[in-house]
């Protein structure tokens, strides 16, 4: 790992590109200008930080800006990890793909786009990839509802259904139209539809 | 649609010799529980006695009768027969989906080996299967999949929800899963996180005697399924034999499971 | 490999087999893939769509391939139908609870899942692991990797078409489940990997039956070798398919056992290594060509090396607790319970809110049986983590099947990925 001087030394050679640094557990993260990501790391990868180990999108709600995208860079040859961190906010999420110059970005930004919104441009192919293509919400930012099946005990069985006569008697439609009502977000058009 | 579990009472065709007698005693202790069809026993058929407070006839003539015959005697032995080859010579889908699956490669292995009950037979293609063992977590993507897979399968077709995670939503109740009883209908849930190879034997186990006892259970009723046979019903609106006077339970008694995720981890005790 | 001119040819039919002059067919193939000339037939690419039912496939992996002839001209995967918002889910439980929801993610190696995610907690609570439980890790850590391998070893035999390979592998995958069964009373997804140490710590006769296994392991992993390695088909479709040099690899950024099979010996237990893994003398199997049998070659003799990797820990496993001894992040032993005050209340804290962990995010790396696993944790202060988010193995080496099946033939897609050995639980969460 650099260590916290090293960490300051990296982060003045990205000039203004870098906006902060935190040095935690011994490992550096700097926090960069979204705008210049590919030169960051264009910088950072000369430096000997070739590898990209991960990339990662985190919602740091409700501070804003609130969607973070981190890149883990590892330099194989010194076995040094560094943690480069970007924000944009919810109603701009607009971040420069880097799949071009780090294949390994692919897949995984992808992943981003899909459970948190963040759309990156220049992605050769962004759609989403865990969710139904057709989904609509991001799955991951944290003011979308878990979601699930209500859980009902045993001793509770005659009383829900009973609560619940005309609508199980119509079958599920109108049940999962409720739900997708009262939760509003995210309810994929194909699912459970049996199709 | 009740299977009946009579014996035989040979009535009309006249079965004499040496083993009508039994299969009369049998028939009485059989039929006393399980006719339904207007709450007669076999003495009462074969003696026309009246039944009590009722201004039906209490035999049967003609064409019941005839149908009656065509039901409990000629098909019962050979549907038992059928039955009894069909449980135990699942082809089981190759299917699995999760950690599950990790389990039911072990249930075909060598230490509890599925073969020894005639099921080592797992088929690729679900034209060829006849069960399908949801082994894992079900997505909301994969949902539609598993439904097109099942009604590719060729009647008459099991489905065995492996797992905590196909039955209810297991460890995780969250968006991106659907229980199985949502989309298809499912006739025995395992529980487990994963389940033992022993416990997805023993749902199977479980399957068997169910399959033995009644091929057709009513399942069609009881989750609404109606629509989904490959053979298209009669105009009567049946498809098979039994149709009127199967009192039996009524689909409302039996809660639906697609209503109640979770609450029926086995729904069918044998 | 033996050529064919030193097997045994023994009947005529193997002699007129020789004779076959196969250049013309490959000419043609040849000229249908330059584009130069053919028939239009040839010329025409077809799109398959591989899954996400298909026997081959390693869980429900959808593959979009577009063929020319029987060529792979591209190949498009598409994921996520056993996605189960796992990390979502993560996030609404507390920290311990979060233990057996992170293990189901890459479910054939559940003790690295819980290893990193239990790493990574442990920096940011700053908790010391006593060396016992780091040992005991080791332990169970290198079986789950035995065990993981048995299973691809398995699988991609059955995808090969040696299907008895798969049924030895399952009875040594038997010994491995019974020995997790002992020490913690779950087969899978064991829950052992607690914060700060393990659950409990391991029965009298543990140590005895480990013996007996890791007496048998190497034995056995020998007979696999022998069988497969003698085996012409097998040989004939690993080697030479599939091909992909390590610097491909790193730029796609695959690691583990395809990195290795490529040439470079990167590994996270030798480079960077953490649980202890320094006290420990193993090699590590590195390959030459980096074509589908170095695959397979490098994951056999991981086995054996794991097989060190045990005996060792067993042999140095010093005594003392099993977990730390700070009652804010671990339980108290049961019997503490009726005799102090302090360890109920701990307990009841611990097992009602939680332990709280200081703000901050970790991203912790380890070596998994497929390459990097790693733990990205971040904590805002309370008793649930803000996020968890598993950078698995499986879902960025996938990156690399398209770039190795390109302009070879089906039948050598499948071997490669089976050899590629993608876990769909880890590449979905």
């Amino acid at each position: 790992m650099p260590d916290a001087p090293g960490l300051e030394l990296l982060a003045r050679e990205l000039g203004d590109a870098a906006l902060d640094t935190v040095y935690f557990r011994q490992k550096g993260t700097i926090l960069v200008d979204p705008a210049r990501i590919r030169d960051v790391l264009r910088t950072l990868r000369d430096k000997g930080f070739s590898f990209m180990a991960s990339v990662h999108g985190v919602d740091h709600y409700p501070e804003e800006p609130r969607l973070g995208v981190i890149y883990e860079l590892l330099d194989m040859s010194r076995v040094d990890r560094v943690a480069v961190k970007l924000r944009v906010p919810v109603d701009a999420p607009h971040v420069d793909s880097v799949t071009p110059e780090w294949p390994t970005a692919d897949h995984q930004e992808r992943e981003i786009y899909d459970m948190f919104g963040v759309v990156f441009d220049g992605h050769p192919d962004l759609r989403r990839i865990l969710m139904p293509e057709d989904y609509e919400g991001y799955p991951q930012r944290r003011d979308f509802p878990v979601g699930g099946e209500p859980v009902i005990f045993t001793r509770d069985e005659r009383k829900w259904l009973e609560a619940r006569e005309d609508e199980l008697s119509s079958g599920l439609a109108r049940t999962q139209a409720d739900m997708r009502a009262s939760q509003g977000q995210g309810r994929s058009r194909s699912a459970g539809s049996g199709r | 649609m009740k299977r009946e579990r009579v014996g035989g009472p040979g009535t009309s065709t006249g079965n004499g010799g040496p083993g009508s007698a039994s299969r009369t005693g049998g028939a009485v202790a059989g039929a006393g529980k399980d006719l339904r069809v207007r709450e007669l026993n076999a003495h009462q058929l074969l003696r026309g006695a009246e039944m009590e407070g009722s201004n039906q006839p209490a035999h049967l003539e003609g064409e019941e009768l005839e149908r009656y015959v065509h039901e409990r005697v000629l098909l019962t032995t050979l549907d038992k027969t059928v039955a009894w080859a069909r449980s135990n010579s699942f082809f089981p889908l190759g299917f699995g989906l999760a950690c599950c699956a990790m389990e039911q490669f072990h249930a075909a292995g060598p230490r509890l080996d599925i073969a020894r009950f005639g099921f080592e037979a797992f088929r690729a293609s679900p034209r060829q299967a006849d069960l399908i063992i949801l082994a894992g977590r079900v997505s909301i993507k994969m949902a539609p999949i598993i439904r097109r897979l099942y009604d590719q399968m060729l009647e008459p077709k099991w489905a065995i929800s492996m797992g905590a995670c196909c039955s209810s939503m297991g460890v995780f109740n969250n968006y991106a899963l659907v229980p199985a009883d949502k989309f298809m209908p499912v006739d025995v849930h395992v529980p487990g996180c994963p389940p033992r190879p022993e416990a997805l034997m023993h749902g199977i186990m479980k399957l068997r005697k169910l399959v033995q006892d009644d091929p057709d259970a009513g399942w069609r009723e009881r989750y609404d399924a109606v629509g989904t046979e490959e053979h298209p019903l009669d105009a009567g609106g049946a498809q098979t034999f039994a149709g009127e006077g199967q009192a039996g339970r009524a689909p409302r008694d039996i809660p639906s499971p697609s209503a109640i995720p979770g609450a029926s981890l086995e729904k069918r005790d044998a | 490999m033996t050529s064919s001119t030193d097997a045994p040819t023994a009947s005529d039919y193997r002699q007129g087999e020789q004779n076959i002059d196969l250049t013309s067919v490959h000419e043609q193939i040849e000229r249908a893939a330059v584009g130069a000339g053919g028939d239009d037939e040839h010329e025409e690419l077809l799109t398959l769509n591989f899954g996400p039912h298909h026997p081959a496939t390693h869980g429900v992996l959808r593959l979009l391939v577009t063929l020319q002839a029987e060529i792979v001209r591209d190949l498009k995967p598409v994921i996520g139908y056993v996605h189960t918002g796992i990390e979502k889910t993560a996030e609404d439980k507390s920290y311990w609870k979060v233990i057996p929801v992170v293990e189901r993610m890459d479910y054939l190696s559940y003790y690295f899942n819980a290893m990193a995610y239990v790493g990574a907690v442990e920096k940011l609570v700053e908790v010391e692991v006593p060396t016992r439980a780091q040992y005991l890790r080791v332990i169970h850590l290198e079986l789950n990797r035995i065990a993981s391998h048995l299973i691809w070893l398995g699988t991609s035999a059955l995808d090969l078409g040696a299907v008895s390979i798969f049924l030895y592998c399952l009875r040594e995958r038997e010994l491995i489940l019974d020995l997790f069964e002992m020490s913690s009373g779950q087969r899978m997804h064991t829950r052992y990997f607690q914060v700060g140490g393990v659950a409990e710590d391991i029965p009298p006769g543990f140590e005895a039956k480990v013996r007996e296994f890791l007496k048998v392991m190497p034995e056995r992993a020998d007979e696999y070798g022998a069988i497969l390695n003698s085996n012409e088909i097998v040989l004939q479709r690993l080697r030479g398919t599939c091909p992909l040099d390590a610097h491909t690899l790193l730029s796609l950024g695959v690691t583990g056992p395809l990195l290795r099979a490529a040439g470079n010996p990167w590994d996270l237990r030798k480079a960077d290594p953490y649980c202890c893994y320094d006290h420990f003398d193993f090699k590590i199997p590195v390959g030459t060509v980096g074509d589908n049998y170095d695959r397979f070659a490098v994951r056999l003799a991981e086995i054996y090396e794991s097989v060190k990797i045990v005996s060792q820990a067993l042999d140095g496993l010093p005594e003392g607790p099993y977990t730390t001894t700070d009652r804010k992040v671990a339980l108290p032993p049961r019997h503490e319970l009726a005799t102090s005050m302090e360890a109920l209340i701990h307990h009841f804290k611990l097992v009602t809110e939680g332990f709280r962990v200081p703000p901050g995010e970790v991203y912790n790396p380890i070596e998994g049986p497929r390459g990097e696993l790693a733990c990205y944790v971040r904590s805002d202060g309370s008793s649930k983590p803000a996020r968890v988010h598993m950078r698995d193995s499986s879902f960025v080496n996938l990156q690399a099947l398209r770039h190795m099946c390109q302009g070879s033939y089906i039948a050598d897609m499948i071997a490669t990925t089976a050899m590629l050995d993608p876990i769909l639980g880890g590449i979905d969460r």
